[in-house]
This record gives C-alpha cells, sequence and structure tokens, in this order.
C-alpha cells in the first residue's frame, strides 16, 4: 500500500459529490420525518383555508403589479405563504446546526477535507432543497384550491426560491449562532419569524400598509422578507422585480458571509461562549 | 503481502506538541505532547475531565488550538486543514449515525464528505460492513441496530476514505461487557492490519493491554508517557489499576467534567 498522493477526489468533481450527499442526506432525512412534512403544508394550508378565506371579506385588493386584474386575496397571499414555508424550514435548519455542533451529527460534517465555508453553504442549500420539496407540494394543493399560476410561473419561480432560501437561511444561522437568547422554537417565533412575517408584504399589499401607518411602511420595506416575497411574487408571473433581486442578493451575500464567520469554530463568536465537555 | 515500510522520517499518524488551550479561566490543556505512530495503539488514558475530549475538539479542529501544534501524518492541522483532515477517522463518544438512515445510507453520506463518488462509496460500504460483520444487515436502519454494532458502524465508518489515523473518544461508552470487547479487539486487529495509527482514549484500565503504549492525562497535563511497566515502576504499584489509581486516584474527587 502507497499513501495517497493528491487524489483527483478533492477536485471540483469532488465537491461536487459533496455537495450532493449533504442536500441528498436532508431529503432523506426529511422524508423520513413524517410529522415535519405533514406540520409543515398544515402551516400555510390552514393559513389558506380559514385565514384568507376569512380575510378576503375585509381587505379588497386593488390590482396592482405584477396582477393585471382584480385577484382574490387567496391569490394574493399565496406567495406570502411560500415564504412563510421557507422562513420556517430555514430557521429549523439552522437552529438545528448551531445545537447539534458539539453532537456528533455536525462534528462528522466538519470533519470533510472540504472548506468549511463550502460545507455551510451545502447543508443551507440542502435545507433549500427541502423547502422546495414543500413549496411544490403546497402549490400543488393551492392549484386545486383554484390558485392557478400561469404555467410558466411553476418554473420561473425556481431560480427566486432558490435565491430566497438561501438568503433566510443564512439570516436564520447568523441570528441564532450570535444570539444567544433564541435557544428554542418558541423564542424563535417570538422574536423572529412573527416580525418578520407580519411586518412585510406577505399578508397586505405595502401601500394599505403606508395607509395605515408610515413608519410601519418603512419598516416593512427594510424587511429582508419583503423582498422576498415580492422576489417569488413575480416570479410566479415569470417577472423579474429588480429591486428585490438586488436586495435578495446583497443580503444574501451579506448574511452568508457573517454567518460563515459567526459559526465558524474556530474565529466565530461560538468558539468565544463555548465550554467543552 | 508486503510488511509496511517505515523509514525513520515517516511522520507519525498523529504528534502533538506543546499543545495548551484554556476556556476561560480554566486550563484545560497545559503543555501536552504525544506522538502516535503508524500502525501504533496508544492509549490516551485519564479521568473523566483530564482533557481528553477538549485534545479531541482540537484535533478535530472544532476550536482553534491557541499555542502548540497538532499534525496529523505531518499535515498542520490549523495550517492545512484539508490535507490534516483527509488523513484523519474520528470515533466520536456521542452517538453520530443518523438512526432514520440505513447503514449503507450512512456510510455513502460519509463518503461523499471525502468527494467518494456514489458508486465507489457502495463498494468501500459494502466491504467496510463486512469487516466488522454486519455486511448482511446494510439495508436495515441503524435505529435497528444495538449499542455495540452502532459502534461498529462507526468504526467502519470512520476507516471508509482510508485514514492514517484514527481517533476514538470513549468508543465503548454505554456497551456491556462482551461488546466492549468485542470493538476494543476489533480496532487492535486494525490497527495490525491496516498499519492505521490509533488514539484510544478511555477512563477504564482494564482497556489497556498489558504492552500498550499508555499517555495518561490528569488535569490538562501529561503525567506519563510509555508502557505499562514503566508506568508500574513510576507508580511503584503491583498492577495498573493500582498505579492509576496511586497517580490520579486521590486527586479525583470533585473533578470538574
Amino acid at each position: 500500500m502507497s499513501v495517497e498522493v493528491a487524489s483527483p477526489r478533492f477536485g471540483l468533481a469532488g465537491y461536487a459529490t459533496c455537495f450532493a450527499g449533504i442536500a441528498w442526506r436532508e431529503v432523506l432525512r426529511f422524508l423520513h420525518q413524517r410529522e415535519r412534512f405533514l406540520s409543515a403544508l398544515v402551516r400555510p394550508l390552514v393559513w389558506l383555508f380559514i385565514f384568507a378565506a376569512g380575510f378576503r371579506q375585509v381587505l379588497g385588493v386593488s390590482i396592482i403589479p405584477p396582477y393585471q386584474t382584480y385577484v382574490l386575496y387567496e391569490v394574493f397571499v399565496t406567495p406570502g405563504l411560500v415564504g412563510m414555508i421557507q422562513l420556517f424550514n430555514a430557521m429549523q435548519t439552522s437552529l438545528s446546526m448551531v445545537y447539534d455542533r458539539e453532537t456528533g451529527v455536525m462534528r462528522t460534517l466538519l470533519l470533510s477535507p472540504f472548506p468549511r465555508s463550502f460545507l455551510l453553504i451545502s447543508k443551507l442549500a440542502g435545507g433549500v432543497v427541502v423547502s422546495l420539496l414543500q413549496v411544490y407540494v403546497f402549490l400543488l394543493i393551492a392549484y386545486f384550491w383554484e390558485i392557478e399560476l400561469p404555467i410558466i410561473g411553476y418554473f420561473t419561480v425556481l431560480p427566486a426560491l432558490l435565491l430566497c432560501g438561501l438568503m433566510l437561511g443564512a439570516i436564520a444561522l447568523f441570528m441564532s449562532s450570535v444570539i444567544k437568547q433564541l435557544e428554542n422554537f418558541a423564542g424563535v417565533m417570538n422574536f423572529v419569524i412573527f416580525p418578520m412575517f407580519f411586518a412585510s408584504s406577505a399578508l397586505y399589499p405595502l401601500w394599505r400598509i403606508k395607509e395605515a401607518n408610515p413608519l410601519l411602511y418603512e419598516i416593512c420595506r427594510a424587511n429582508p422578507f419583503t423582498h422576498a416575497v415580492e422576489l417569488i411574487r413575480f416570479a410566479m408571473y415569470g417577472q423579474l422585480e429588480p429591486v428585490a433581486l438586488a436586495v435578495v442578493l446583497a443580503c444574501t451575500g451579506v448574511f452568508l458571509t457573517a454567518a460563515i464567520y459567526a459559526y465558524n469554530p474556530s474565529k466565530g463568536m461560538l468558539a468565544r461562549r463555548g465550554e467543552a465537555g | 503481502m508486503t510488511p509496511p515500510v517505515s523509514p525513520p522520517r515517516e511522520p507519525d499518524a498523529l504528534n502533538v506538541r506543546g499543545l495548551s488551550h484554556r476556556f476561560g479561566q480554566n486550563l484545560a490543556l497545559d503543555n501536552v505532547s504525544l506522538a502516535v505512530p503508524r500502525g501504533a495503539f496508544v492509549v490516551l488514558l485519564g479521568p473523566n475531565g483530564a482533557g481528553k475530549s477538549t485534545l479531541f475538539a482540537l484535533a478535530t479542529r472544532l476550536y482553534d488550538n491557541v499555542s502548540g501544534e497538532i499534525r496529523i501524518l505531518g499535515h498542520d492541522v490549523r495550517r492545512q486543514p484539508m490535507a490534516a483532515l483527509r488523513n484523519l477517522g474520528v470515533v466520536f463518544q456521542s452517538r453520530s449515525l443518523d438512526g432514520d438512515l440505513s447503514l449503507q445510507q450512512n456510510l455513502i453520506y460519509h463518503a461523499s464528505l471525502h468527494g467518494i463518488p456514489r458508486r465507489e462509496a457502495k463498494h468501500r460500504a459494502a466491504r467496510a460492513l463486512a469487516k466488522v460483520g454486519l455486511g448482511e444487515r446494510a439495508g436495515e436502519k441503524v435505529r435497528a441496530l444495538s449499542g455495540g454494532q452502532a459502534r461498529r458502524v462507526e468504526i467502519a465508518r470512520a476507516l471508509l476514505h482510508d485514514p492514517s489515523c484514527l481517533l476514538l473518544d470513549e468508543a465503548t461508552a454505554g456497551l456491556d461487557v462482551a461488546s466492549r470487547e468485542s470493538v476494543l479487539g476489533m480496532v487492535r486487529a486494525l490497527v495490525n492490519e491496516r498499519g492505521v495509527g490509533a488514539l484510544w482514549a478511555t477512563h477504564l484500565v482494564d482497556e489497556v493491554g498489558a504492552e500498550d503504549a499508555i499517555v495518561l492525562l490528569h488535569k490538562g497535563r501529561v503525567l506519563f508517557s510509555g508502557r505499562g511497566p514503566a508506568l508500574l515502576a513510576l507508580a511503584e504499584a503491583p498492577n495498573l489499576r493500582a498505579a492509576f489509581l496511586r497517580l490520579v486516584g486521590s486527586e479525583r474527587a470533585g473533578a470538574a467534567p
């Protein structure tokens, strides 16, 4: 037996193998957790079937782009609910990354010789793939609830979903690495998911909010989740919203860098607050 | 089969020099040095809280070592992490397999982390599982395995990418006597057969063989490094258990985890 010299395993093909392996495992795990699949679906469906049905009487939506006619409230709220699916999924993925960090599962991942930043991005991307499954099943059910997108929209929404999922994952990973108080999912719900979701254009058009409260309007406009929802909304109709795209791209870059720094054991915040057994 | 040639300048599987690490006020490791040559089985013996897990955390880059150096097959863990980690296999104290996935799926996942493509990974997984006596059960979920069997899968996994250095942190924790014996025996056999250098961390004296190389760690410091007989002489004790208790036992009470 000879000592192995510079093997091709760590070339570009190696990276691809590694990425595929990580994503494949995320999907396998998700498919095994039926409860998680179910609750990931039930949550937006409850909003769609119950909340949206009731709200439809209260809130008329005028014709705003990308819609060309009056749309039902259910149609308006669908991109927001898709965003919600991704938001929850991102939070779950990232929280488990932080709290599994000391256990064998995450340490096994970090033993891979590939760069840590690549491993973390792959892991986040694996979570995004899982969120895609959830989103498309949701859209399928919504289709039978007469929320029909143009056929092309089911394809053009895909890149938007990839990007938004990655952004939300990065934000979630960054926050859960840095803020120690986010210890359980209840804390995350109260301090992250609810504020991000409600102070956005997911449930109501921004012009409505502007009428009600100009300050809240500005907050909504500064919320990255608003831009994620708008990017998804326009992409569902085969259109590109350049401002939303720019904001989502920028946020992805910034938060991804920050998350990788905060999470990296050797440099980040965790190293300083860490305490080994 | 030709025996592995070992010229004097071949780097150690694991070489730790002058390693110190502190958590806040607590000095977890104090100027620790040790070496595991290729093909050697070295026992890292120490009570709970001696610093064994910290050493493992540093060697696997969970934390960065603050001072000193850790080399795996000559590669500095901090400066050349890719080359170092490529040659490292680890069995952690805590369970690290996916209970919901099958044995084979767990191993394929691990192989992908080392850039080994799926087809080859399947071959390797089959061979590795056969080696640890679980070849028949490749398709079963890990959840269905006993503690000892799961450990054997973890050992198979740690060797899947042909590392030169194998670290095992309390690998027999939570196993019954028979499983402990079988896991220990298996690792010893693999070390002999494949020329891997293994560092076996434990707090159980009865896992130490009479002729094993021993590194005795206590309160973050190396108290002794050498073979069993020399340890007996140092402690003036009739057996290893007595020697261990004499060197660390008196101060054990109240040791922090």
